[in-house]
């Protein structure tokens, strides 16, 4: 059998994962992590071994589903982008405080530079906070066999493992050669159930263990065959690189890196590698994609006054991903003569798709709060967050999953009138039901369309957890039945639906418009199916 | 051997179509290949470009240097000029000369054909009308990559085995439509070298 695939970082983790006997993927779609789910769903041996891997409704959902499947001993994968990891992060942090039974992985896709997020947020410091180990793939190969050894990891030690990517080794294409298909592990209780009964008394016998295994995560990061000391010849400069950052580096030097370096894959990190290094050389440059942990965290551990070179002294940029370019200086090397950038280029934004209903949507709403001499919209995250751009230019806030309808309760609360949130479906289930919850409870006087296009559509179109219910959803969370009005955004229906959001927008309560036509994208790949 | 290639163009023209088959003709030749996507928001008529990589000894990193490009393959004239800073002094331009405009402040045409034909190496061709005249209008990546086909390093039966085998699924006439595509690039591209 060929043993060799070309496969994206994302899918790599995912074949990693169902070669080391996973039994359940629990995840919410997020740029650069979707890929990784979207290969479960589609991989033969996860529909033959029936490995669960549907979408969760969010990410903490996601997390502690996943830790239940740990419970029964079973290997258990959570899949989220950066971000998500706020949202399952009282999970996540918890679970290592009950520990785990079935091994059990949370992969967090970081996006530095943010190419599809709001952010820059490093999960690695999720990690540390949790006091579990981290690992950081540098490469597809190495995505795929910390899998099995992260699993093992786990269920050694009994604490769940961070697994971090970045957008770069998400979805970048590497050949990965596979290794042996592993059984799943069978059904069994865990051997300490009073273990998992965060009680304070449980809780504090807990955290000291936690913290005795500090000890133990140490040694294992440093004798980790991911964790790698390359000498070099020349010790004026010393060079940690972490993750894909050793890659970028070693682009650099064809016949080998001059100074020495230590590549680190795995954390806790290895403080006597780094001593090592240290004492070895004059200074210290430290490479790391997203902010600057690794170069914090070394400024406490060499008291030594040692020059440390990095983000925080501006040898490296302070924001932004690692690329090959802008590490150059850094290392010594001189920047290459290239072409100037073409004077011609100018930005290609993104934009709605032609015929996209959130487009009638808003220019309906557009033409209606227009009437009112201050209006404000708040919205969300999707593909409608692209109505704050021209033509539209209709929203006044995107900030968090959920936020459009309690900032929209919070602003009228201040007094805002008309107070408009517009939100996705799939966002509205993540996280506007609870806020929903609150608006009806004070009866507070907004206006929420939630623009319902049957899908996830800014991840590629997954499957949204409230589609068919959106109604029944908001009328069980108590929206009188009258005020929870469905339109069908086409520019035929515009006197329409004007006249609905006019009327809700003048009743002085909660209202739930609902724009309801299916995604165009997925319209097209649902009609190519049939 | 080492190819550094930037595909480049809109969200939905289908960059990541042509990399597939490059990536699959490498492959069988035993090569080494990273390939950086672009996936997410960039998607909706946004600009879009991938980062490709082939060689016969191991590749550090995913992306590709500034000025270490070899070849740029663009399926829109604009997008092929973003990246010219990433271009090596004597890489090369394969663009489509249709533009795609979707937006207001796109630039002048003619200066944009100007500058792509003013660099040392460049072959500007027309993919919809070829596409359009000798297989189908949904080949026009394809007659892309067989005017880029002379300049990646592999040879070209080994790139139309790998149109086979990526095509392969979608049955024959699929397959030879999309052969009449890249033989028609590939002619052209020869034409424009000789000329
Ligand atoms: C906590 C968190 N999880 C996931 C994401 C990624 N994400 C952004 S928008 C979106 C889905 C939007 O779906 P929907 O609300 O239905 O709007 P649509 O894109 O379909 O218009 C997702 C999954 C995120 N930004 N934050
Ligand atoms: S992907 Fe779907 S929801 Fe997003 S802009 Fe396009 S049509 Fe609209």
């Amino acid at each position: 059998m060929n043993n060799k695939h070309l496969l994206l970082g994302d899918e790599a983790v995912a074949l990693g994962a169902i070669h080391a006997g996973l039994s359940g993927v629990y995840a919410y779609p997020g740029t650069p992590s979707t890929e990784i789910t979207e290969f479960i769903q589609a991989h033969p041996l996860a529909e033959e071994r029936n490995i669960h891997r549907h979408w969760s409704t969010n990410e903490k959902t996601a997390m502690e589903a996943a830790l239940g499947m740990s419970y029964m001993g079973k290997r258990a994968m959570v899949c989220m982008k950066h971000v998500g990891m706020n949202v399952a992060a009282d999970a996540f942090v918890n679970s290592a405080m009950t520990g785990t039974n079935g091994g059990l992985i949370v992969v967090a896709a970081d996006d530095p530079s943010m190419h599809s997020s709001q952010n820059e947020q490093d999960s690695r410091f999720y990690g540390k906070f949790a006091m579990i180990p981290v690992f950081e793939p540098s490469s597809q190969q190495e995505a795929y066999n910390m899998m099995n050894d992260a699993f093992s990891f786990s269920e050694h030690y009994k604490v769940p493992v961070l697994m971090r990517l970045v957008t770069r080794m998400a979805h970048s294409r590497a050949v990965v050669e596979t290794g042996a298909v592993r059984e799943m592990n069978k059904m069994s209780f865990p051997s300490n159930p009073g273990d998992w009964v965060l009680m304070p008394a449980v809780a504090r016998k807990r955290n000291v263990k936690l913290i005795g295994q500090q000890v133990d995560f140490l040694n294992e990061s440093e004798k980790s065959i991911y964790n790698k000391y390359v000498d070099g010849k020349d010790h004026s400069l010393g060079i940690i690189a972490c993750g894909i950052a050793y890659n970028y580096v070693m682009e650099h030097f064809k016949d080998g890196c001059p100074y020495p370096v230590l590549k680190i894959s795995q954390y806790p990190l290895p403080v006597g590698l780094i001593r090592r290094l240290a004492d070895e050389c004059d200074s210290l440059l430290v490479l790391e994609d997203g902010q600057p942990v690794v170069e914090e965290m070394i400024r406490g551990v060499l008291d030594s006054g040692k020059v440390i070179k990095g983000r925080l002294t501006g040898e490296v940029p302070r924001t932004g991903e690692l690329t090959p370019d802008n590490i150059i200086s850094a290392m010594g090397l001189k920047d290459e003569e290239v072409y100037p950038p073409c004077e011609l280029v100018v930005p290609r934004p993104p934009a709605l798709c032609q015929g996209c209903g959130h487009r009638d949507m808003y220019a309906a709403l557009n033409e209606v709060v227009r009437e009112y001499e201050n209006s404000r919209v708040f919205s969300d995250i999707g593909c409608y967050t692209l109505g704050f751009l021209p033509p539209y230019r209709a929203i006044h806030s995107v900030v968090d999953m959920g936020a459009s309808i309690t900032m929209a309760k919070g602003a009228a609360d201040a007094g805002q009138f008309p107070s408009v949130a517009v939100i996705g479906d799939s966002t509205f289930t993540h996280s506007g039901m609870t806020g929903l919850l609150d608006a009806v409870n004070e009866n507070s006087n907004i206006t929420i369309l939630i623009s319902d296009n049957l899908t996830t559509g800014m991840t590629g179109g997954q499957d949204s957890a409230g589609t068919g219910r959106l109604e029944q959803i908001c009328q069980g969370i108590g929206v009188a039945p009258e005020h929870i009005r469905v339109v069908v955004p086409l520019p035929k229906n515009m006197e329409e639906m004007k006249q609905v959001i006019r009327e809700e927008i003048e009743y002085k309560g909660v209202s739930v418009i609902i724009p309801r036509r299916e995604c165009i994208q997925t319209a097209r790949r649902h009609n190519k199916q049939k | 051997m080492r190819t550094d290639i930037i595909l480049s163009g809109v969200g939905g023209q289908g960059i990541l179509s042509i990399a597939t088959i490059i990536g699959s003709a490498a492959i069988n030749e035993g090569l080494y290949i990273k390939q950086a996507e672009v996936h997410g928001m960039s998607q909706r008529g946004g600009d879009v470009q991938s980062n490709l990589r082939i060689s016969s000894d191991p590749i550090a990193s995913d992306l590709i240097p500034l000025g270490k490009v070899d070849i740029i393959i663009s399926l829109e004239p604009m997008e092929a000029l973003r990246y010219l800073p990433y271009l090596n002094k004597e890489g090369w331009i394969i663009t489509n000369t249709v533009p795609f405009v979707n937006i207001p402040n796109y630039p002048d045409q003619e200066k944009l054909m100007e500058q792509i034909k003013n660099l040392k190496h460049s072959v500007a061709i027309d993919v919809d009308a070829i596409a359009k005249s000798v297989a189908s209008p949904r080949a026009a990546n394809i007659v892309l990559l067989g005017a880029a086909s002379p300049f990646l390093g592999i040879e070209t039966d080994k790139i139309e085995d790998g149109i086979r085998r990526v095509f392969e699924r979608k049955g024959e006439a699929v397959v030879e439509m999309n052969l009449k595509a890249f033989q028609a690039g590939l002619k052209y591209a020869q034409e424009s070298l000789n000329k």
